[in-house]
């Protein structure tokens, strides 16, 4: 017989997310692989947020999350748009080529 | 709970500003396409006329004081102070605009209505009293704000400075989010006044380690918004990057709302924690001051030069929120509006000198500018001062206000510090004038055309704002001083 989850679980997990998210956006050097860490930090925090709310029988929490998820959308939408410019004079995607601006 | 949806009509006239601004913006998306390559001007004049009826709004709507949308906005001095100083640096914005683009070959509506997005978001920040409206007016302002940075698509510096602040911007606002999530998840609530009430309850047992952490984790997002140490990185990059009419208004207008949300989340909902974060605040402001003002000492270009500057000046700001006072408070509310004016004014002579593709952004590409162009020289010369903090201009009251109430509230080190700091800061901006006004100019340098009606008026507003607060400081910081205390 498995444990129940609890909402501790969620919080483990979320941070996890966390973790993985903040790690990829700082190791790697693919600007791709960069905005997919950061929808896992967005994530990680739809999840705590909705954990949270299963917790404490409110709904601000999910509320949130539905906005934090828009937002995100519309963010990774502006990113990619942002990228494509970047590609079509550069041709490169890694942070470390990425290297005009610098003192 | 039993929640009436339908917002009263004194609601939606509190929101009016943001409402009218969305709207116009929205019909100039839809106008864009529909005009011919002659006709963008026209977008230039119905945002402005749009802007300056939001500021009519605005002070409308302070006539009438009070919470809109169940307690989600609030409308006080304080919001109508920073709504306005958004508003009057998006139509300063403007003004620099329209040439620049058209200049670069680039004038299209979606520019001002981008302009007029991020404004919206900011105002929305700066009313916010709840931490969701927190986070969408934020990310309006910063969505619109990373489009901006790379407005010219064809221009590579243009590209790297978007990416570079998208990646960074996203990054900040991921963390400020997980410490929310955290700060709903052990209060309970979303609302300021509501976690206020919480902290302050002595029976509601809080665990202080996990509310220490999540303010940590929002302190990064606010830190990163503001280009305060240790994340002021990003600044220096994008600030050089983005066409300069763009970091005019990036320096002024997000920096100020991102102020305005810090000054409110911490001297509302945070401040029964104020111990724990002040170590926090002093540390950041005092390497956020260092790090601006000695970086700026080696810089060659003058954009670069002006990030580092405007890293600097984030951080006595950040020395008026470690007063956490209402003292405080009014302080950085009066800094922030001069050096609103004062830095749009410099970006005005920058975006003016850099001409077509920005070739001319070095500090050598000021040389004998007293002789080419005395005016301008004269105007950029005012906003050097102002920027140092020389007597009889706006930067020396905002200076002088911080540090007097860093030593109301006992930190006399820190205020030290800082001044210490602005004497350092007098070097590279003096530079600036000698080159100026010392140097011959070369005779490779290309004849100056006068600047455009817009610069000037640009130019000119701004010396006048900034002289007159230099000169009668009272009538801004007076209002200051009345709104500086929140309704909590």
């Amino acid at each position: 017989m498995l444990a129940p989850i609890t909402t501790g679980h969620y919080l483990v997990l979320s941070a996890a997310l966390l973790l993985i998210g903040a790690v990829g956006i700082l190791m790697r050097r693919n600007v791709v692989v960069i905005m997919m860490s950061i929808e896992l930090i967005l994530n990680a925090v739809n999840i705590n947020l909705v954990a949270f709310d299963k917790y404490l029988h409110k709904l601000n929490g999910q509320i949130f999350a539905i906005f934090v998820i828009t937002v995100a959308v519309a963010e990774a939408a502006v990113g990619l748009g942002i990228l494509i410019a970047l590609f079509r004079n550069k041709e490169t995607v890694l942070v470390d080529e990425i290297d005009l601006l610098k003192w | 709970m039993p929640v009436n949806f339908m917002p009263t009509p004194q609601e939606l006239f509190r929101f009016a500003p943001e409402m009218l601004l969305t709207l116009v913006a929205t019909i100039i998306m839809v106008l864009e396409p529909l005009s011919g390559a002659d006709g963008k001007r026209k977008f230039a004049v119905i945002s402005f006329l749009s802007l300056a009826a939001a500021i009519a709004l605005s002070v409308a709507a302070a006539g009438d004081p009070g919470a809109a949308f169940s307690s989600m906005i609030v409308v006080d001095g304080f919001s109508t102070f920073f709504r306005i100083l958004v508003m009057v640096a998006g139509v300063l914005t403007i003004l620099i605009s329209t040439n620049y683009l058209r200049m670069e070959e680039h004038e299209s509506g979606e520019y001002y209505a981008l302009v007029l997005f991020s404004i919206v978001g900011q105002c929305i920040m700066v009313s916010a009293n709840e931490l969701i409206m927190l986070f969408i007016g934020l990310e309006c302002s910063s969505i619109a704000s990373y489009v901006l940075a790379g407005f010219l698509r064809d221009d590579k510096r243009n590209n790297e400075s978007a990416l570079k602040y998208f990646l960074l911007g996203s990054f900040a606002t991921a963390f400020l989010l997980y410490g929310v999530a955290w700060i709903y998840g052990t209060t309970g609530y979303t609302n300021l006044s509501e976690i206020r009430r919480v902290l302050l309850d002595p029976n509601s047992n809080q665990n202080m380690v996990v509310i220490s952490a999540a303010t940590a984790l929002m302190f990064v997002g606010f830190a990163f918004k503001v280009s305060a140490a240790p994340f002021q990185m990003w600044a220096p990059d994008v600030y050089q990057g983005a066409p300069a009419p763009v970091t005019a208004f990036m320096s002024v207008g997000p920096k100020a709302a991102a102020f305005a949300m810090f000054l409110r989340v911490l001297m509302t909902a945070f401040e029964p924690v104020k111990d724990r974060w002040e170590p926090l605040l002093w540390t950041s402001a005092l390497a956020t001051m260092v790090i601006g003002n000695f970086a700026a000492l080696r810089q060659t270009n003058i954009k670069r030069l002006l990030a580092y500057s405007s890293i600097a000046h984030a951080g006595y700001i950040m020395v008026a929120l470690t007063a956490h006072s209402d003292i405080g408070t009014a302080a950085a509310m009066f800094y922030l509006a001069s050096y609103t004016f004062m830095n749009i004014g410099a970006f005005a002579v920058v975006t003016y000198i850099a001409r077509k593709g920005e070739r001319h952004v070095e500090i050598q590409d000021l040389a004998g500018l007293s002789q080419r162009r005395p005016v301008v020289a004269a105007m950029l010369t005012i906003f050097l001062l102002s920027l140092t903090g020389i007597p009889l201009t706006a930067g020396f009251f905002g200076k002088f206000y911080i540090f007097k109430a860093a030593l109301d509230a006992n930190m006399v080190w820190l205020a030290v510090l800082g001044m210490l700091n602005s004497a350092v800061a007098a070097y590279y901006y003096l530079r600036l004038i000698v080159v100026m006004y010392m140097q011959a100019p070369s005779d490779e340098m290309e004849e100056l055309p006068a600047p455009s009606v817009g610069i000037q008026a640009a130019m000119f507003a701004a010396a006048a704002a900034t002289v007159f607060l230099g000169v009668f400081p009272s009538v801004v910081l007076d209002y200051a001083g009345k709104s500086a205390s929140f309704i909590r």
